[in-house]
């Protein structure tokens, strides 16, 4: 019976159990380390964009004047790209995701919800680089055949429509981005639409209203900031994407009002010039886009957690 | 009741335009799964998997190189971010109810929007520029930050759907804080946990962007890990952008490669959690 | 008693423990944390396992047990009682350190283990939970463990080496009465039994690491009235080797299974007796109106 005892011994510390100061040491380590990595990038990206940063200053975002062979670098063409390329993705993006979100938490029968989210996250799974060789060989080529000059006819007398027709530019880069973003601006969604507690809808449900009148009317009002949560987590997916869209939107630095034009964005040069970048300012500009597209997604994926975190407790 | 009527018309036109918008959501994924099967089926044959690749201009030879490269990168990405990441979700689950861990979750959280590309460049700076040399442990460093906070968040979220009555129980019986928790409430969450961090290995081994400048890329066998390492995704890449039209067909093949081992990890896990939630 | 009334900290006057009173041969005395005296009765010719000397129990700066002076007889089989959150769990969790477990919980006064006190700063938690088991109110088996690993969880989780885990794991299993229903499915997960089952597997698996004392936190409350019987006949059994506390909230259990009954109200120890003199002769009348139902 006490065969135990003899080993357990008395009360007295073994000197073993120091293991539990040491495992909560270890755990927290790991965890601070995730903080100490977020902020060495932002440090590590400032410090290889010093040369950039002070020989430049503010012109290197106002000026349009890319020129590597006379050491000179304003990013004003990427960051137009980039900034139009993303809202032409949402706002290809934003009314899909947010249809699908709607049906998958409000109309759809039990049996199909599972295998249509299952289907719209498997989008998200897709290899960005995939989506961009598909780019390249079917989509390019059906928008400079076919939707380009349907366009044109339609709605040439916009800007936004003329010009020569290409497949690569600033189309064909948003059309991408928009793919890509819409598994992330609907899952968020859902996850918020989920969290709009029923008793909402049954007081709609109540009065009479029929399911789009639910939807409107307890919904999307409650659910209205973490759905603009949604919308600026998508927006900061397709400001940072890189290989797809640097495989559609025809890499030229220039600012055109027509979305069939060649294109630029930040991400794609930094891509496409990093590791050929010779001398220092050229690499340390190159960096500073990076800095730039750090500081950019990083805050507003803090506004977007804030926002979504208000409605849904758990974050996704 | 013509108000009522017209209401019903809103309510039906309503629902169409959200399963509009469900099926334009989905028609992309049909369609690039369809050309990669297609496109990709036609270059697939053995030496696809054996051979190095050829020189411009010659027909044949494959992406071996590229293959193991990928499969390396990230194994070893694994080795490094996952328990990294579990700890550091055991922290936040077990002793984080304070301002770090509210601080780390929310630096986790911040961390997964930041693009891969920044990742790339930032690996690059912290250790490609100090060995002076692309090698394939960069790129897996660079996936590891990737994939960290997701494995983190995971874990975190997974450890704490472990009831408190287990922990007590464990430690009722006299057993250390720690090694309840590794092997009491940590193998309790292991099966959920193996599925979070199959699905971060999945999304990370499709990323390029990362790899670009820090594992680069190599046209041979990569002696060690110390030298610039071949992946698909950057293989595909090199060849989508090339002019010539045999690379084109190489690069359809290899999405095909990665996309079934990327769904593969994608749907096995997902699965394998779905079995879960209903034996339970 | 002994000792005149006292007075807490917090103002309200602290009653003095009742019963006892021709039994305290071997009382210990002891100066309380605000100078009065009083004493921890031990019944005659028995012995105190474990007492707690004005043990007071914090939840941040709430105080929920306002000194307890109370001796658990070796040996015997002590029956806490009281209505809802007047500190029975609070109380037990303290006896073998669980208490800590829970953010902000403090305690001060002593806790006297064979008359060590387990407070000590040189006291290992995790060795006093060894020789002090617990079973809880839920059956708690381990999820990812068979039964049988279930059984030498507390010899495998802490490392220990036991020669003839498989002789461990069948006299276990016998002594809490469960081994005939288990015994072909060894391999079985612990929660595919049945909640009595589970119970007693929770038993035999505290049981398993040989400790001195078994404390049971209301382990019927979740059974049957058949496995309730049967944990009820266990206790009996294992009140030959084992100095068991039980929270009960079921009179008509601790009037079966305790020899000794503590009957605590709102933080304080109000009475304490033999089980029989406290059902029959209660000398405080809010222990009487707790047993007879007119509170709680
Ligand atoms: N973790 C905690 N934090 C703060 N207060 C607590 C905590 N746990 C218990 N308390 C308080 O301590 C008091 C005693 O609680 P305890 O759980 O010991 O009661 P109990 O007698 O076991 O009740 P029951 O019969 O319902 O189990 C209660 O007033 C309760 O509100
Ligand atoms: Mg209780």
């Amino acid at each position: 019976m006490d065969t135990l005892h003899s080993r357990l011994g008395p009360l007295r510390r073994s000197g073993r159990h120091g293991g539990d100061a040491l495992f909560k040491g270890l755990t927290a380590a790991f965890a601070v380390l995730i903080i100490a990595l977020l902020a060495d990038m932002a440090f590590e990206m400032a410090r290889t964009s010093r040369l950039s940063l002070a020989h430049f200053g503010w012109q290197f975002i106002r000026s349009t004047n890319w020129d590597p062979v006379r050491d000179q670098f304003g990013a004003l063409p990427f960051i137009y790209g980039t900034v139009v390329s993303s809202l032409l993705a949402l706002v290809l993006a934003v009314p899909i995701s947010l249809g699908a979100s709607i049906w998958l938490s409000e109309f759809a029968p039990g049996w199909l919800k599972t295998p249509i989210a299952f289907l719209i996250e498997l989008l998200a799974a897709v290899p960005s680089v995939v989506y961009g060789l598909w780019g390249i060989f079917v989509l390019c080529p059906l928008l400079r055949n076919v939707v380009e000059p349907l366009l044109g006819k339609m709605f040439g007398s916009l800007p936004l429509f003329q010009g020569a027709r290409q497949g690569f530019g600033m189309l064909a880069g948003g059309i991408i981005l928009a793919i890509m973003i819409t598994p992330t601006i609907t899952s968020v969604s859902r996850e918020v639409m989920k969290a709009v507690p029923n008793v909402l809808r049954e007081g709609s449900f109540a009065l009479g209203a029929t399911r789009a009148e639910v939807v409107r009317m307890a919904v999307l009002p409650f659910a209205r900031s973490g759905l603009v949560g949604a919308v600026i987590l998508g927006l900061g997916r397709a400001l940072g994407e890189t290989m797809a869209i640097t495989m559609v939107i025809g890499n030229r630095s220039e600012i055109s009002a027509s979305l069939f034009s060649p294109s630029y964005t930040m991400a794609s040069v930094i891509a496409n010039e990093f590791t050929e970048a010779t001398g220092d300012l050229y690499l340390a500009a190159l960096a500073e886009i990076g800095l730039l597209l750090f500081a950019v997604t990083v805050a507003l994926n803090i506004v977007a957690r804030l926002l979504v975190w208000r409605v849904a407790r758990s974050p996704v | 009741m013509n108000n009522y009527r017209y209401r019903r018309l809103i309510d039906l036109s309503i629902r169409g335009a959200c399963i509009a918008a469900v099926v334009i959501a989905i028609v992309p994924l049909v369609l690039v799964l369809t050309y990669v099967t297609v496109q990709g089926l036609s270059g697939l044959n053995l030496d696809f998997f054996t051979q190095l690749p050829k020189p411009v201009g010659e027909t044949g030879g494959g992406m071996a190189n590229a293959i193991v490269g990928t499969l390396e990168i990230v194994a070893l990405a694994s080795a490094i971010g996952v328990p990294i990441g579990i700890l550091a979700g055991v922290y936040l689950s077990e002793f984080g109810n304070n301002r770090l861990g509210k601080s780390v979750r929310f630096a986790a959280d911040v961390m997964s929007g930041v693009p891969s590309i920044t990742v790339g460049l930032f690996v690059y700076g912290i250790i490609v520029l100090r060995t002076r040399q692309f090698s394939a442990w960069a790129g897996a460093v660079a996936l590891a930050v990737l994939m960290l906070p997701t494995v983190t968040r995971t874990s975190e979220e997974l450890l704490r759907l472990v009831p408190d009555s287990l922990r007590e129980a464990a430690l009722g019986l006299g057993v250390p804080r720690w090694r309840a928790t590794l092997k009491v409430v940590l193998r309790t969450a292991a099966p959920g946990i193996a599925t979070g961090v199959m699905l971060a290995v999945a999304r990370v081994a499709g990323e390029t962007a990362p790899l670009l400048f820090t594992a680069f890329g190599n046209r041979f066998w990569s002696a060690s890990i110390n030298q610039p390492t071949a992946s698909l995704p950057v293989q595909i890449y090199t060849y989508a952008v090339s002019p010539y039209d045999e690379w084109h067909r190489q690069a359809w093949t290899a999405a095909l490669v990665l996309v079934v081992l990327v769904l593969l990890l994608n749907v096995s896990a997902r699965w394998a959690l779905h079995q879960r939630v209903r034996a339970s | 008693m002994k000792t005149g009334p006292a007075t807490a900290t917090n103002g309200q006057p602290t009653r003095p423990t009742r019963g006892l009173e021709e039994l305290d041969a071997s009382s210990r005395d002891l100066t309380l944390h605000n100078g009065a005296r009083a004493s921890v009765p031990v019944p005659e010719g028995k012995e105190a396992k474990i007492s707690t000397e004005d043990l007071r129990v914090y939840f941040g700066k709430t105080r929920v047990l306002h000194g307890v002076n109370l001796a658990v007889v070796k040996g015997a089989v002590t029956a806490i009682i009281g209505p809802s959150g007047c500190g029975k769990s609070t109380y037990l969790r303290c006896l073998n350190r669980m208490h800590e477990i829970t953010p902000g919980a403090r305690v001060e006064g002593r806790i006297l283990l064979d008359d060590q006190d387990i407070h000590g700063s040189w006291i290992d938690p995790v060795l006093v939970r060894r020789r002090v088991g617990m079973v809880f109110q839920k059956p708690n088996p381990f999820p990812t463990m068979s039964i049988r690993e279930n059984v030498l969880a507390g010899i495998t989780l802490n490392g220990l080496r036991a020669t003839d885990t498989d002789g461990v794991v069948e006299r276990r299993l016998r002594q809490v009465a469960l081994w005939d229903e288990v015994k072909d499915n060894l391999g079985r997960s612990g929660s595919s039994l049945s909640g009595g089952q589970q119970q007693r597997l929770c038993i035999a698996r505290a049981l398993a690491l040989e400790p001195e004392v078994l404390l049971m936190d209301e382990p019927c409350s979740a059974l049957d009235p058949i496995a309730t019987a049967r944990v009820e006949e266990l206790i009996h059994e294992l009140k030959e080797s084992y100095t068991i506390v039980i929270v009960t909230h079921n009179m008509q259990q601790a009037g079966r299974v305790a020899d000794y009954t503590a009957f605590f109200y709102m933080g304080e120890l109000v009475e304490f007796d033999r089980t029989d003199v406290i059902f029959t002769q209660p000398k405080e009348s809010r222990t009487e109106d707790y047993i007879t139902g007119r509170f709680g």
